[in-house]
């Protein structure tokens, strides 16, 4: 049992590797059936770890040096996560077969390599290893995300995506080597004792924040969030299925785990300022969803405002219920990114002004993206609605705030979704403060075939087996079923709005324009907010 | 005085994120990046570090029982320095491609995202 967790890690960086040498003698057929085999068994290899850890962590040391090696320390929430890393990671690679008509073996080797950081950062059990496969996760995404280095705006964003991130690195390493002069170790079992042993100093508190922070500009908390939204904007879109559904969120993983073993002495501590970082990026991420034309920027912004209420669950120390959210979000936004990358294959655009005028008229998709809108917004019997109304049990606060993002959120996908696919409503007003959506995928094909199609239902069938599955369908409450349905109906609300009434929101729009200023896409004022972002966490940590 | 170092290494990364916000030319802000991470070494370095201790090798000249300066926070130095290599050979790489395609290195000049 104990060779799983090296192998899992190991599966697809010596997949990459093979193709990486083979690049120039494999034909394409080769490289797309060898990079979804490797990454289905590691999906497999991730599976039989969630059965293995049913009872007790899967502990595995590198060369057996006990205690003072390096250890990879599997539980069930690690291993659930390196199931949906490798899951998506293959529904990703399967989606490429046809989308892209020419592509080197460099991407589907970058995307192993991808899935192997994160992997890594999932299971791993020391804290300075969790920082190393941090990097490794960034640089293979920063390259994944400049990937179409012929397009300015896709090298721009993998600029500013990199800069941000590396800072929010260092600053971690900052923490850990703090932690690291204080204590002597760097296991995260071992560091947990030696903290809790002593009363919680200044010390304890810096670390907390450096390593915090580190963790929150890859879970892009507001105002660590910039980067996020320009890195989709413009990353091939099968990237961004992996973008949203699980980089994004093992940053928040990142925190539960530091929080419960490292920094259990200061907890309260860290609850209030999830909570508050979750209630402000929830907000800030509907807002600027539904105010959006360009569809992969809109559902970006959905996985910030997402990504805050994980935050909000993470402060409540519901990690379970929080778990089955992500897993089903994953699902649903993966889905919504893929319809997504058809319309742009198709069509050449993702700008939902442009689509309005020219429509798509496919029934077929135009029903699954709405579908795909209203389970995010938390149609029962999908997983979102599950996880949700399994949050909401922790406060009425907490209820009204999940069902007003979850409805704005699905309400603005929603919109988009009926505007391009069905030509509802009239042509909308053009907006002068926001990106338009016209780019390209280098080389697609621009067909629909079926492994396309079968991706995208995969990843919503994945989205409904959560929320169905028997070891959590018997949590299903008569009023979390009613609340989502009330989510689901406020989301058809804000569609019905937003396409026909769009007057509506005139008066605030000075104040929503000062917002989307402020989203300027200058790497020096991410740089700022960066900065200010960490003396806010460090106010909020000390008061 | 040990708190010196640690001063440093704040100094350090502060002025390296000073440098990206103020930064006129990628390449400069590449740079800074890269000051921003010296701060790490600095602080690593000095995690280890002992007044009279020597290099962590023993061997005749230095028996077992000798105080040595740290070599793990040495070790994870090095790895710091390699993940440095690659990010700055990425950002530079990516400085190039964004002058070919907008023409210009000056940040303030890229207005393509935003919103």
């Amino acid at each position: 049992m104990t060779s799983l967790p090296p192998l899992l890690i190991a599966v697809p960086l010596l997949a990459a590797c093979v193709l990486l040498a083979g690049s120039r003698l494999l034909p394409r057929l080769a490289v797309d059936l060898l990079s979804t085999l490797a990454a289905t068994i590691a999906l497999v290899i991730a599976g039989f770890l969630v059965v293995a850890t049913k009872d007790e962590r899967v502990v595995s040391w590198a060369g057996g040096w006990r205690r003072i090696g390096i250890a990879l320390s599997v539980d069930p929430t690690s291993a659930w996560l390196a199931c949906l890393i490798c899951f998506l990671g293959a529904c990703a690679l399967l989606y490429g077969w046809r989308y892209f008509e020419e592509v080197r073996a460099h991407y589907h080797a970058l995307l192993l390599l991808f899935l192997a950081g994160m992997l890594g950062f999932a299971i791993t059990g020391d804290l300075f290893d969790m920082f190393v496969f941090f990097e490794l996760m960034g640089a293979t995404a920063y390259a994944l995300t400049g990937f179409k280095v012929e397009e300015p705006e896709s090298v721009q964003g993998a600029f500013s995506f990199a800069v941000v991130n590396s800072l929010g690195g260092y600053l971690c390493l900052m923490g850990i080597g703090l932690l690291y002069a204080r204590t002597g170790a760097l296991n995260l079992v071992a560091l947990g004792e030696a903290v809790r042993g002593r009363p919680v100093d200044l010390l304890v508190i810096a670390a907390f924040v450096l390593v915090g922070c580190g963790w929150l500009v890859k879970a892009a908390a507001v105002p660590f969030h910039f980067w996020l939204v320009d890195a989709h904007a413009v990353a091939p879109t099968p990237v961004c299925v992996l973008f949203s559904g699980v980089m994004a969120p093992l940053g928040v993983y990142g925190l539960a785990r530091v929080e419960s073993t490292v920094f259990a002495s200061v907890q309260p501590m860290a609850q209030r300022v999830f909570l508050v970082l979750g209630i402000v990026t929830a907000i800030v991420g509907a807002i600027m969803c539904v105010t959006q034309r360009h569809l992969k920027r809109l559902l970006a912004y959905s996985t910030v405002a997402h990504i805050g209420i994980f935050l909000v669950g993470l402060s409540t120390l519901d990690i379970r219920s929080t778990g089955v959210y992500l897993l089903a979000h994953a699902g649903v936004k993966g889905a919504l990114f893929l319809l997504v990358g058809i319309l742009l294959a198709k069509h050449c655009s993702v700008d939902e002004i442009d689509l309005h005028r020219d429509a798509d008229r496919s029934v077929f998709r135009g029903i699954l993206f709405a579908i795909a809108a209203l389970a995010l917004a938390g149609l029962p019997p999908f997983g979102t609605a599950l996880g949700k109304s399994l949050l909401e049990d922790s406060g009425t606060g907490i209820a009204v705030l999940l069902i007003a993002v979850s409805a704005v959120t699905g309400g603005a996908v929603l919109r988009a979704g009926l505007r391009v696919h069905f030509g509802l409503g009239p042509p909308p007003e053009s907006e002068q403060e926001v990106s338009k959506g016209e780019e390209r995928d280098p080389e697609v094909t621009g067909r629909t075939h079926l492994t396309m199609v079968a991706a995208i239902l995969v990843l919503l069938g994945f989205g409904l087996a959560i929320g169905i599955l028997p070891s959590t369908a018997p949590e299903w409450t008569l009023h979390g079923v009613l609340l989502g349905l009330l989510s689901t109906a406020l989301a058809g609300a804000v569609a019905a709005m937003s396409i026909w009434k769009h007057h509506f929101g005139r008066r605030i729009r000075p104040a929503i324009n000062v917002l989307h200023r402020v989203h300027s896409g200058h790497v020096g004022d991410y740089a700022a907010w960066l900065m200010a972002g960490v003396a806010f966490v460090a106010l909020l940590a000390v008061f | 005085m040990a708190v010196f170092p640690y001063l440093i290494a704040g100094y350090l990364f502060v002025l390296g994120v000073y440098g990206v916000v103020r930064s006129r030319h990628l390449v400069q802000t590449v740079v800074c990046v890269a000051v921003s991470q010296s701060a790490t070494y600095v602080l690593l370095l000095s995690a280890g570090f002992q007044k009279v201790a020597t290099a962590p090798i023993f061997g005749q000249s230095t028996p077992v029982g000798t105080s040595v300066v740290d070599p793990v926070v040495q070790a994870l130095t090095l790895t710091d320095i390699v993940v440095s290599a690659t990010v700055t050979a990425l950002l530079l790489a990516l400085a190039i491609q964004i002058h070919r395609r907008h023409d210009t290195v000056d940040p303030d000049e890229l207005r393509s995202l935003r919103g």
